[in-house]
């Protein structure tokens, strides 16, 4: 009874392939369409995906740059730095000399040569204070703000939190713009999938009425329908990856060649295996969905008389 | 080989195959089709449906298979009210009623043997099973030699054969047929209705709808004559 009903189900696997192998044109091109909708919204997570790997570094910079007076020394820096870790809510304080600032923009900007026509160095002592990681907003934190603000020897203090919270936010919004968009294009997926789904089956009236004539269950009859609309979404789901591979590939060079201007801080990154496998089967469950749904809807409707 | 075909399955001994207990059946624009039908036809009773076309024929056919529903009395096939019967079990209750029809109703697009294994393979069968049976019961009907053709390539007779040898597949304990001979000629037609008479000699119950007067004389079986939907000869 058991092998009875692997037989019927590999039956229906391998029929349901063969129909569609039968058609190539009309497969293919719904395959196609699947698998734009599928890669576009793949696409679009590896980009955000990608930015995400190129902002992800800038976690730790939650930090507040104390300009100090261009009259305050070096060691008068590092004497106030002492003093603010004393601070409520500061968890570290960091003084970068003037030569130590002077070093990190030669080495950083690719504005060395032009320093040497300096006769003196332009830069500020810089303190660099870490408020603790509690403090990520909110009132205290403008308190602490405007406390270090008020130092005597402050030239002018200057949040880095906000801006990396603006490309945070950014972030979060194409984050969800990717979700909203991979929705709507699984929404279109599960159209176009549940429409060739009804097309199969209003081909196939006949088919249905005989076999249910014949005593089939409404099970036997959608088995290979179900079957379609897996090998239409897996199919798809192969194809969309080999199009996201491919557009990576091509953009890979250019893409080397900017990394390598800004000294390989980026590099691509690929679908992983494991996105692989839940891009193939997130759009075979939507093909199986699609044509279930359809079954449902149209199987009562098909009637012997 | 025919030992196979000719027990018919027989779940649980009721003597009475098939009952229509004053049975009407309206069609909301086309009025009533049945009217107040009341008969019974006994384990192995091979008995004609006639009566002019309209006269409610296919709609009684229809109401044994399940296809549409009456409006009042009752049907019980096998001792089971179909009235009641849910959706879910009409499948089952079609395995135990060998359908056949006017036009054959074959798939063009399969073999012979995939259309005469399709009752099986519906309800489960194994491989090695429907292989077998299905041979058999082209055998039984004189197609033994043809299970690779295309229907479309054979004669109109062949087709019905096919169909006859679809509908007796899973031994099924009443055939119906619904103009069987329609599309034939009268030899062929004798042909057919010879080998309804040999399912009847193993215990079948057969139901024929005709208009075929002629053959219904010449054979001498019961009849039961429809007139507007009235049964006016049992």
């Amino acid at each position: 009874m058991l092998q009875a009903y692997l037989d019927i189900h590999a039956q229906a696997l391998f029929s349901s392939l063969g129909r569609l192998a039968r058609a190539p044109v009309t497969s293919l091109m719904t395959v196609s369409v699947l698998s734009i909708a599928i890669s576009l919204a793949a696409g679009f997570y590896l980009l955000v995906a990608n930015i995400q790997q190129l902002t992800g570094g800038l976690e730790d910079s939650n930090q507040i740059s104390l300009f100090l007076k261009d009259q305050v020394t070096d060691d008068a820096g590092v004497k106030l730095a002492e003093k603010i870790k004393t601070f409520v809510h500061v968890q570290d304080a960091k003084v970068i000399t003037k030569n130590q600032g002077l070093a990190e923009f030669r080495e950083y900007s690719g504005f060395g040569d032009a320093l040497k026509a300096l006769d003196k160095n332009p830069l500020p002592t810089v303190i660099q204070v870490m408020p603790e990681h509690s403090l990520e907003e909110g009132p205290q934190l403008d308190e602490l703000f405007k406390n270090l603000t008020d130092l005597q020897e402050v030239d002018f203090a200057q949040l880095d939190m906000q801006w990396v919270k603006r490309l945070y936010s950014i972030m979060e919004l194409a984050d969800r713009g990717v979700t909203l968009l991979s929705f709507i294009l699984a929404l279109a997926v599960l159209f176009i999938t549940g429409n060739t789904i009804r097309l199969e089956l209003h081909n196939r009236r006949d088919e249905v009425i005989i076999a249910k004539l014949v005593g089939a269950t409404n099970r036997f009859i959608q088995r290979p329908f179900l079957y379609t609309g897996f090998w239409l979404g897996f199919s798809s789901g192969i194809l969309a990856w080999i199009a996201v591979t491919v557009m990576l590939f091509i953009l890979q060079q250019p893409i080397d060649r900017l990394s390598g201007l800004y000294d390989g801080v980026f590099s691509m990154r690929y679908l992983s295996f494991g996105e692989m496998m839940s891009l193939v089967a997130i759009s075979s469950l939507l093909g199986v969905a699609a044509a279930w749904a359809v079954l449902c809807y149209q199987l009562r409707l098909t009637k012997p008389e | 080989m025919r030992n196979s075909l000719s027990t018919p399955y027989l779940p649980k001994i009721n003597r009475i195959m098939l009952k229509f207990d004053h049975v009407s059946k309206r069609y909301p624009d086309a009025g009533d089709a049945l009217l107040d039908v009341t008969f019974h036809l006994q384990r192995g009773e091979f008995a004609f449906l006639t009566g002019h076309s309209g006269a409610g024929k296919s709609t009684l056919l229809k109401l044994i298979a399940v296809m549409e529903r009456c409006s009042r009395g009752q049907v019980l096939l096998d001792g089971q009210n179909l009235n009641t019967a849910s959706d879910r079990q009409i499948p089952y209750i079609r395995r135990k009623l060998g359908l056949i029809f006017q036009d054959y109703k074959l798939l063009q697009d399969r073999t012979v043997f995939d259309n005469v294994a399709l009752p099986l393979v519906v309800a489960g069968y194994s491989h090695f099973d429907i292989g077998r049976r299905v041979r058999a019961a082209l055998d039984k009907v004189g197609l033994l030699g043809k299970e690779k053709k295309l229907p479309q390539t054979l004669s109109g007779g062949e087709q019905q054969r096919v169909g006859i040898a679809r509908a007796v597949i899973n031994k099924p304990p009443l055939i119906l047929a619904d103009e069987p001979t329609g599309n034939l000629d009268p030899e062929l037609s004798s042909e057919i209705m010879k080998l309804f008479e040999d399912f009847q000699q193993v215990g079948v119950t057969v139901l024929i709808a005709t208009h075929d007067i002629a053959l219904v004389e010449r054979m001498g079986h019961r009849v039961l004559q429809l007139d507007h939907g009235r049964l006016v000869a049992s």
